[in-house]
């Protein structure tokens, strides 16, 4: 743990301790390191957060997912371009919870432009199958092996992907270019 | 039934037969409450495949949410979910506070705590509600919107809006409980269970509702963790998990009150656990009230989160130097440049928000994480092989809220 954490948040000893209700409890499997190496490790406000590179990180998450978490809570992003300090474009947020024990997880991944891909997930979590669509649909992060990859809350012939910190709040006038139907057309 | 049996989605053979029917449902129709669309793939009256469509609601929220302060925000969130908004605002801003580390007063922790229960108990009003609309049974819709119009009448004396509170603010609330406001919550408690016993004897042993509502829909334990069903959706397939009691937030901690869970899995067991959990709502309600406490509602001046009040801005300098910092924007709240996640055991599941801060006082990323989205992606999972009547019940009994769903 040389390096900080690639968002820039740097961890203090309080919020170390600040584990909420479970004082000492470590929700990463001890067996994960063993496994899979050292992983940039860090925790907030007592969340625990793991870092994994994309090439291992679906072995990484079909392990945890065997090691008691058995819920995938959300599959999101987040678009650093306009982050201080931040070393890559995109940062994908796994939050996994296992309901047996109430452990908390936040798994990030990085990748990068030109083409940001990641593995499905949706093999281990049938959950993921519309998050991760509304991750494509939203950020054009591209998920290989995911059995449906289509927009979710966007029509299809939407180009851009208007979560991306690059695209203007008010839009880039897309809904413009929408034909116009008429009674008589329809 | 042998479809319901089988999980996996039928070949592309199957789907070219020429005798199936496409039935197009929604986005406009009465029994989807909400705006959505589903694309049913029938034969005769079953449907063999149920394709949902999402999105014509979007308007964008998270993106908004980076473009408004803490504060601001959560004028949006109301229309999140806006059968329950009051339990949004609670969300959004224990998302914020657990990313700036305040501790709320105690006062302000059970007077959420109880606001959070009379919103799920208008949510679970609203759904049960619904779904006897769509079953049929309309004198039970009735007596349920009659008595969520006494909760908005609470909500309208305490904060002035009946739909769109915003009640919440960081570190605080916008207005104390004020006597006639626990006047009315008491009023509440004393005559809701006995309208709760006139809608249970209306309908929980009603022969037309159990035959169209028990066994159908039905979700195991194993598929609701796997699909990421949470809250009573997931809690009538048997899965004990309820933030309130696995990670206490607010004054969860200090009440008694019980996780109502059922074994079925079907759309009855949905309706009997939302039942039940109201009553365990006025519970907790009512201890809460008994244990209020008093002291000030909002944090103090040293946290630099809530406004001071008028008497400290007019007599002391603290006051007024933290009354004018935070109205100014670029010297408000200390933001750290981190993320986190916080959730609440919302009244359709769990709620959370995932907030990275960058040091000002806007989310630089502001990530809700919708019970409806989940639950909706279950929908084709649970009507294969029933009837076409039964996408209403099946639809009712998960609560999807359209505005929640899209954002």
């Amino acid at each position: 743990m040389s390096q900080p954490p690639t968002d820039g948040s740097v961890p203090s000893p309080a919020d170390q301790t600040a584990v909420a209700g479970r004082p000492g409890a470590r929700a990463v499997p001890a067996e994960l390191e063993v496994r899979f190496g050292t992983l940039e490790h860090s925790s907030f406000r007592g969340q625990e957060r793991i870092v994994v590179p994309v090439g291992r990180m679906f072995d990484i998450l079909a392990f945890l997912k065997d090691s008691g978490f058995d819920l995938l809570v959300d599959v999101t992003c987040v678009d650093y371009l306009e982050y201080r300090g931040a070393r890559h474009r995109y940062g994908l947020v796994y939050l996994l919870a296992a309901t047996a024990d109430n452990r908390r997880l936040i798994v990030r991944v990085f990748v990068d432009d030109p083409d940001p891909t990641v593995p499905s997930v949706v093999p281990i979590w049938g959950a993921a199958n519309w998050l991760e669509r509304e991750v494509w649909d939203l950020f054009g992060i591209r998920f290989t092996g995911h059995p449906d990859l289509r927009r979710l809350v966007l029509p299809e012939g939407f180009t851009a992907h208007p979560l991306r910190k690059d695209y203007p709040l008010q839009g880039r006038g897309e809904r413009h270019n929408f034909p116009v139907l008429s009674r008589d057309d329809g | 039934m042998s479809i319901a049996a089988s999980p996996a989605a039928p070949s592309a053979a199957q789907r070219s037969e020429d005798y199936l029917w496409t039935l197009n449902f929604g986005p406009q129709h009465p029994a989807t409450h909400t705006t959505l669309r589903l694309v049913l793939t029938l034969e005769g009256e079953r449907v063999v495949d149920a394709l949902p469509e999402m999105g014509y609601l979007h308007s964008g929220f998270e993106k908004i949410g980076e473009h408004l302060t803490f504060n601001q925000y959560v004028t949006v969130t109301d229309r999140m979910n806006y059968i329950s908004p009051i339990a949004n605002n609670v969300a959004w801003h224990h998302a914020v506070e657990t990313l700036l580390g305040i501790d709320l007063t105690p006062r302000c922790r059970h007077i959420r705590t109880i606001i959070s229960e009379l919103a799920r108990i208008s949510d679970h009003l609203l759904c049960n509600g619904a779904v006897g609309l769509d079953t049929g049974a309309f004198t039970f819709f009735l007596y349920a919107f009659y008595q969520r119009e006494v909760i908005y009448d609470i909500f309208e004396t305490l904060c002035g809006a009946r739909f769109t509170n915003s009640y919440t603010r960081v570190g605080g609330v916008s207005q104390d409980f004020t006597p006639l406001v626990i006047e009315k919550i008491r009023a509440f408690l004393d005559t809701f269970p006995k309208t709760l016993d006139d809608m249970e004897r209306l309908l929980t042993r009603n022969r037309i509702f159990v035959d169209r509502t028990k066994g159908v829909g039905v979700l195991s334990k194993e598929e609701a963790i796997a699909r990421g069903a949470t809250g009573p959706v997931a809690r009538a397939s048997g899965v004990t998990r309820d933030l309130r009691k696995d990670e206490p937030y607010l004054a969860y901690g200090e009440l008694d009150f019980r996780v109502c869970c059922a074994a079925a899995g079907d759309c009855y067991a949905r309706y009997l656990v939302r039942m039940q959990e109201m009553r365990e709502s006025l519970r907790i309600v009512a201890q809460a009230m008994d244990s209020l406490p008093g002291g000030p509602v909002n944090v103090g001046i040293d946290q630099r989160t809530a406004l001071p009040t008028k008497s400290q801005v007019y007599t002391t300098i603290e006051g007024t130097i933290s009354h004018f910092e935070l109205s100014m924007s670029n010297r408000g709240f200390e933001v750290p440049c981190a993320e986190s996640y916080a959730a609440i055991e919302a009244p359709n599941g769990e709620l959370g928000f995932y907030i990275v801060g960058d040091g000002s006082d806007r989310a630089y990323r502001a990530r809700c994480r919708p019970p409806s989205v989940l639950h909706f992606s279950i929908f084709p999972h649970l009507i294969r092989g029933h009837t076409l009547s039964d996408v209403v019940a099946v639809l009712g009994s998960l609560n999807i809220i359209a505005a929640e769903l899209d954002r």
